[in-house]
């Protein structure tokens, strides 16, 4: 995290962008040495205001870590410790093998893998439908084009949370509680990312258009080997925005999964912490938290290079 | 190798603008045939239609004695070199060259020496494995052409190739497609509101206006016998001099000032064409005068190197003059100048050469 600042600092007061450019590749320290020599002062104040953003985002997930690393007693006794504790084997072996009885027997892998179906389900449906109605949209001259542009359009007025009665009847009625096409299906349609293909659809040339076809490109090759090798960094981007989005849904898990079994693992941690007549088992929601956060910050971490790339790589 | 041939060609968008009005050429083989026009004169949308491109809303275009109306531009045969290039920016100019192959189902080693042959030629072959970013100006638009050389068509179309290049590079590139396209012997479209290009080019000048043709012919036979006045003011740079003739009772022909045209001139006649360099200033004591002789004021004097542009005016016309290097001429001077009457074309009131 701090490399990655450090390199927008970097960047931002350099002289030269077009060389940046032509060097995506040169790692960090390069930036570095380009430093030297600049407004210190500057630098500094920068550096002061980028770490305190870092530290009040980052400190309570390290506080949380720390807790997930101590017993249930230590927790629970007021000042809590600002280092980690020795029990981190304990508490995570006991979260992810079973230790989680209280939400229903289920082990935190279970939710783990249904919150990551749910996510990636909806990442991926949600880009395939998006893309393939923006396509449709600009590429291809058909009655009532704008019409159905429109009413895609009309569905940015109609979130989950106002049609989630409708919605959860068209569910019950198909047989689709606690599975995971009920918890993905309804959240699969997107306006947005549809209305960003075809924003960034109607920016390649016609000529490109032209020039597949006179090569001999019919709709799908075209699709295939020129329209989605150019989008692949709006994909990205998408992908990371959309699986966080499916990631931290819950007011539509709570409502569509009844059994444990097919809890994310959002609805999971609430259980956790809302069990009455018990003590909540604060390590053990600690434990939770940090495993849950794992993944989204995998998948951004990940997709990061391919977004630096996005950022340098003009094509078109 | 193919001949082209449009008959009486129309195209009528959706909200009933015609943008070609009956257009028919014949282009023999391995012709070069240049479309030429100002811009919004239907001479992109003509080639568009022979690519298959744009529909075609009446009459007939033929490839190699096939008509192609209801063919589409994969099964044409033609290939297109466009104004922007539209490289695929995320190949290489290897994958460029050997995509229209490959989707053709053309075998792989046949594509790999294809590709290779055609870098070669076009000097390319150090830079197949480039992306089109990492190309200059120059290089982009070679590869656009090693795209359409590399599939061996029947048809070249050129859709105004060289508009986007510096002007050094635009005299290049202009020898260079002549020499691939003569060397190859495709029979080849090409686009350009460039006279100077459609000139230099052409086996087969084709000047268009507004939907229609005004002009077919050799491009030497169009600079010197141009069917109307558009052409006239169209090909050549300077444009040619256009001034209003009347003719007096007696049956003389009189230009602007008054000076007298002697010798015959067509009763139709009421415009009078006169080319820059073909209008001479003749030494002050010169005996011999020509059929026109103009008393004309020096307005301006444009020294290009080679020869100087005088800009001149009489009664109301302006005319322009080409003198060869460098020019004594002052703005303000007076001067006579003259030309013979071989030198002069008629034009009747509709602009029609008679």
């Amino acid at each position: 995290m701090a490399r990655a600042s450090d390199r927008k600092v970097a960047s931002g007061f350099r002289k030269d962008p077009v060389l940046q450019q032509k060097s995506p590749k040169t790692p960090a320290s390069g930036h570095d040495k380009l430093m030297i020599g600049q407004s210190s002062a500057g630098i500094w104040l920068a550096h002061a205001i980028l770490i305190l953003g870092v530290v009040i985002v980052a400190f309570p997930i390290y506080y949380t870590f720390v807790a997930s690393t101590h017993s249930l007693q230590t927790i629970l006794r007021p000042p809590l410790p600002l280092l980690p504790g020795p029990e981190f084997w304990t508490n995570y072996s006991q979260a992810l093998t079973g230790g989680g009885t209280r939400i229903g027997g289920v082990g935190v892998v279970t939710l783990l893998v249904n919150t990551t179906v749910m996510a990636l389900g909806i990442a991926i449906g949600k880009i395939v439908i998006s893309i393939l109605s923006a396509y449709a949209i600009v590429f291809f001259r058909f009655p009532f084009r704008m019409t159905f542009f429109w009413v895609i359009f009309i569905t940015l007025m109609l979130p989950v949370e106002v049609r989630i009665l409708p919605t959860y009847k068209v569910m019950v009625d198909l047989g689709l509680i606690d599975t995971y096409a009920g918890l993905i299906v309804p959240l699969i349609a997107s306006a947005t990312a549809t209305l960003l293909f075809r924003q960034f659809f109607m920016t390649i040339p016609g000529e490109l258009v032209e020039a597949a076809r006179v090569d001999g490109a019919g709709p799908w090759r075209f699709f295939f080997d020129i329209l989605l090798p150019l989008s692949r960094t709006n994909i990205a981007a998408l992908f990371v925005i959309l699986f966080i989005y499916g990631w931290t849904q819950y007011l539509w898990p709570l409502l569509v999964t009844n059994s444990n079994d097919m809890n994310t693992i959002v609805i999971a941690l609430r259980k956790m912490i809302s069990f009455a007549d018990a003590d909540t088992q604060w390590h053990l929601v600690m434990v939770t938290s940090i495993l849950a956060i794992i993944p989204p910050i995998v998948v951004v971490v990940a997709m990061q290079r391919w977004f630096v790339k996005g950022l340098v790589e003009s094509e078109k | 190798m193919a001949t082209v041939d449009l008959n009486d060609v129309r195209k009528v968008y959706a909200g009933g603008f015609e943008a070609v009005k009956g257009v028919s050429i014949a282009i023999p083989d391995k012709a070069l045939c240049v479309l030429v026009g100002p811009s919004g004169c239907g001479k992109s949308t003509l080639l568009r239609m022979i690519a298959g491109l744009e529909t075609i809303s009446s009459g007939t275009i033929s490839i190699d004695g096939k008509v192609v109306n209801n063919i589409g531009p994969t099964d044409r045969d033609i290939a297109m070199v466009f104004q922007n290039y539209a490289l695929y920016p995320h190949m290489s100019v290897y994958d460029n060259m050997a995509y229209g192959l490959r989707n053709r189902g053309t075998p792989k080693p046949e594509i790999d020496s294809r590709v290779r042959a055609t870098a070669k030629t076009l000097e390319l072959d150090q830079l197949l494995d480039r992306k089109p970013r990492q190309l200059s100006g120059g290089q982009r638009q070679r590869v656009a052409m090693g795209r359409a050389i590399v599939r061996n068509p029947k048809v070249f179309l050129f859709d105004e190739p060289l508009s986007n290049l510096d002007a050094k590079l635009r005299g290049q590139m202009r020898v260079e497609i002549k020499n691939l396209q003569r060397n190859l012997g495709v029979t080849s479209v090409y686009v350009t509101h460039d006279q100077l290009e459609a000139m230099t080019l052409a086996d087969m000048l084709v000047v268009m206006n507004a939907g229609v043709i005004e002009q077919i012919g050799a491009p030497m036979d169009v600079y010197e016998k141009p069917a109307s006045t558009f052409v006239a003011a169209f090909i050549g740079a300077p444009p040619m001099n256009l001034m209003a003739l009347t003719h007096g009772a007696d049956g003389t022909a009189t230009v602007a000032g008054g000076a007298k045209i002697a010798g015959h001139v067509p009763e139709q006649a009421a415009i009078l064409g006169l080319r820059p360099e073909d209008a001479i200033v003749p030494a002050p004591d010169a005996t011999q005068k020509g059929a026109l002789s103009l008393p004309v004021a020096v307005e301006a004097v444009e020294p290009v190197g080679m020869e100087s542009f005088l800009h001149c005016a009489i009664a109301g016309e302006r005319i322009v003059v080409r003198v060869p290097g460098r020019s004594m001429v002052q703005p303000g001077d007076r001067l006579e100048i003259a030309a013979g009457l071989d030198r002069l074309h008629f034009f009747d009131k509709d602009g029609r050469r008679v």
